[in-house]
């Protein structure tokens, strides 16, 4: 059962919560994503340097690094809101009796779950803002366009904090995760344009790497970061957009389920 | 109530004497499949009250509880708190209500005093209001030294002290205490004790449930025993002594074979555990003086009756679960 009727402005208090605690551990979380992308641009722009000259992407050629680094804030977002909503909200609704101290006050069910799935995007547009930083910095993103990447991160965030915790609402375990990772997460991650372009996979795996939301994310960050893009904008936002609202939904069922007996 | 019981203060408004209920439970039912955990149970709860929900495990004490504050909804039957029905104005009455779970559910990402405030938030208590109640009530519940602790650096006694203390921060009219005391040593125990009392005469209203027969005849004006998802009895735990155990108890070691003739010959109310047997003699006290001289060859013990024969006796002595 999916209940609408239950959601008022009072999330905002959960997703409260979880910046008082993530305010705690800020120093570490920040780290990630201010080193990881000087550490990929370094190894993938020095190792690469002499084996791949130029990636030949929507009709230009750009360098492997300046083809790449668009796609590292988008698989960041990627993880950063899907891990939020699987381990974590699993640890605080399963281990640590959160959810249940919170329902005997005046929030819902839904209210929690919008406030998880909220706060898993903001979480990963914290660490977009990084990235988008420190790559800009280095000459990867193109101002003022690629701010936009910010709201694109929230969408995606959105996108995969609601899967996420659609599959926190089934798993009969925490230790379960590591199938929706296995086959869906890392198969996203290697074929979804992030590191080649979709248009160098043959014909009949093209449509495959349409489906999956990463793609429509990287695709979106790239023509904001690198002003060029294969698959059109608006179809990325429409499919994030319709992803995003068929997961909370399904989250929304999955929880309710799951918890209120 | 169940079983043929009339209730004492009838439902609705229709009877003249007025006595505000908190609490008004009608029929209600909890099934989950094929198990039936509460089965048609009706009770009431008066303002100021402090009432008891007492029980053998799975009884159907805690789904009774969790219905009662709107986590979870009931099968069939009506909950009524605060005159609200709790279907429709579930959010107006969980403002109004604190809960002690059974399980510690403090928040762990958070300091102790951060715990206060953060729940707080939930029930829309302001910011500046709620760090005066956070103070206050690390005050009273002698926590004030351990503001800034982890929740995982208390104590089990200072854990369920907190949870207390967390559930009064909305200055709730009705609280609700899901076995307070299970797992705590006795010193935690009656220090807690103490502030339940202390709460009680303040005017609040309790809902207790606890497995310690002492803490609820010490602290329950009334209390109904609950078993197999339904009501056994109901009344004070003075009244319930009386009518179940009786004022005198006495436990006869080894018993002889012209003991239990005796015992049924007179018909005295008594269980048989073979090596042992126990007798309600009230106040009869010629049986009591006969007893004591013709059969207390072995070892006999005389005391009061206590809640917890009463318990025994209606819900048997067989292992649960």
């Amino acid at each position: 059962m999916i209940r609408l009727d239950t959601i008022s402005w009072r999330f905002f208090k959960v997703w409260k919560r979880n910046l008082v605690t993530y305010q705690k551990i800020w120093k570490v979380s920040f780290i990630t994503p201010l080193l990881e992308p000087m550490l990929f641009i370094l190894a993938f722009g020095l190792g690469f340097s002499g084996i791949i000259d130029a990636v030949s992407y929507a009709g230009a050629d750009f360098s492997y690094t300046q083809f790449m680094a668009p796609a590292l804030i988008a698989v960041a977002v990627m993880y950063n809101a899907f891990f939020e909503t699987t381990y974590a909200s699993f640890v605080r609704m399963y281990y640590q009796k959160t959810f249940d101290g919170m329902l005997a006050t005046p929030l819902s069910l839904e209210e929690i779950i919008i406030a998880e799935i909220v706060w898993s995007a903001t979480k990963a547009t914290a660490a977009a803002a990084i990235m988008m930083t420190v790559l800009g910095v280095l000459g990867f993103v193109d101002f003022p366009a690629g701010l936009l990447i910010l709201p694109t991160a929230l969408l995606g965030g959105l996108a995969f904090g609601a899967v996420g915790l659609f599959f926190t609402g089934v798993t009969p375990s925490i230790e379960m995760f590591n199938l929706p990772i296995f086959l869906f997460i890392t198969p996203m991650f290697l074929f979804s344009g992030t590191f080649f372009p979709v248009s160098n996979l043959p014909a009949w795996a093209r449509p495959l790497a349409l489906a999956f939301p990463l793609h429509h994310l990287v695709e979106m960050v790239r023509g904001f970061g690198l002003g060029a893009h294969e698959t059109s904008s608006l179809l990325s936002l429409a499919y994030l957009v319709v992803f995003s609202v068929v997961f909370t939904l399904a989250a929304l069922a999955a929880m309710r389920r799951r918890l209120i007996k | 109530m169940t079983g043929g019981h009339t209730p004492r203060l009838a439902f609705g408004s229709g009877n003249g004497r007025y006595v505000e209920h908190i609490i008004q439970v009608e029929n209600l039912y909890k099934r989950f499949g094929k198990v039936t955990a509460v089965d048609g149970v009706s009770f009431s709860v008066a303002k100021g009250e402090f009432f008891g929900l007492l029980g053998p495990n799975g009884a159907g004490k805690t789904s009774t509880i969790r219905m009662l504050y709107g986590f979870s909804p009931p099968s069939a039957g009506v909950i009524r708190v605060f005159g609200i029905n709790i279907e429709d104005g579930w959010r107006e009455v969980k403002a109004r209500i604190g809960v002690c779970h059974q399980e510690n559910t403090l928040d762990p990402d958070l300091s102790v005093v951060q715990n206060l405030h953060i729940f707080a938030g939930y029930f829309s208590v302001p910011p500046d209001e709620a760090r005066n109640r956070a103070e206050e009530l690390l005050e009273f519940f002698a926590l004030s030294h351990k503001k800034h602790a982890k929740v995982a650096e208390l104590s089990g006694g200072m854990a369920r002290r907190l949870i207390l203390a967390r559930a009064l921060i909305n200055r709730p009219d009705l609280l609700v205490l899901d076995e307070p005391t299970t797992g705590l040593d006795p010193q935690s125990r009656h220090q807690l004790w103490d502030k339940l009392d202390a709460l009680k005469r303040s005017g609040i209203t309790v809902v207790i449930t606890t497995h310690y027969m002492e803490e609820a005849a010490q602290l329950c004006d009334r209390l109904v025993i609950v078993d197999h998802g339904k009501i056994l009895v109901e009344g004070s735990p003075e009244s319930l002594i009386a009518e179940h155990a009786g004022r005198h108890v006495i436990e006869v070691e080894g018993p002889d074979e012209s003991l239990r003739k005796f015992v049924v010959d007179r018909n005295i109310a008594h269980e048989d555990l073979e090596h042992r047997l126990i007798l309600y003699t009230s106040e009869d006290a010629s049986i009591n003086d006969t007893i004591r001289e013709k059969f207390c060859m072995d070892k006999c013990t005389f005391r009061n009756g206590t809640l917890e024969d009463v318990f025994l006796r209606l819900t048997g002595r067989e292992l649960r679960e």
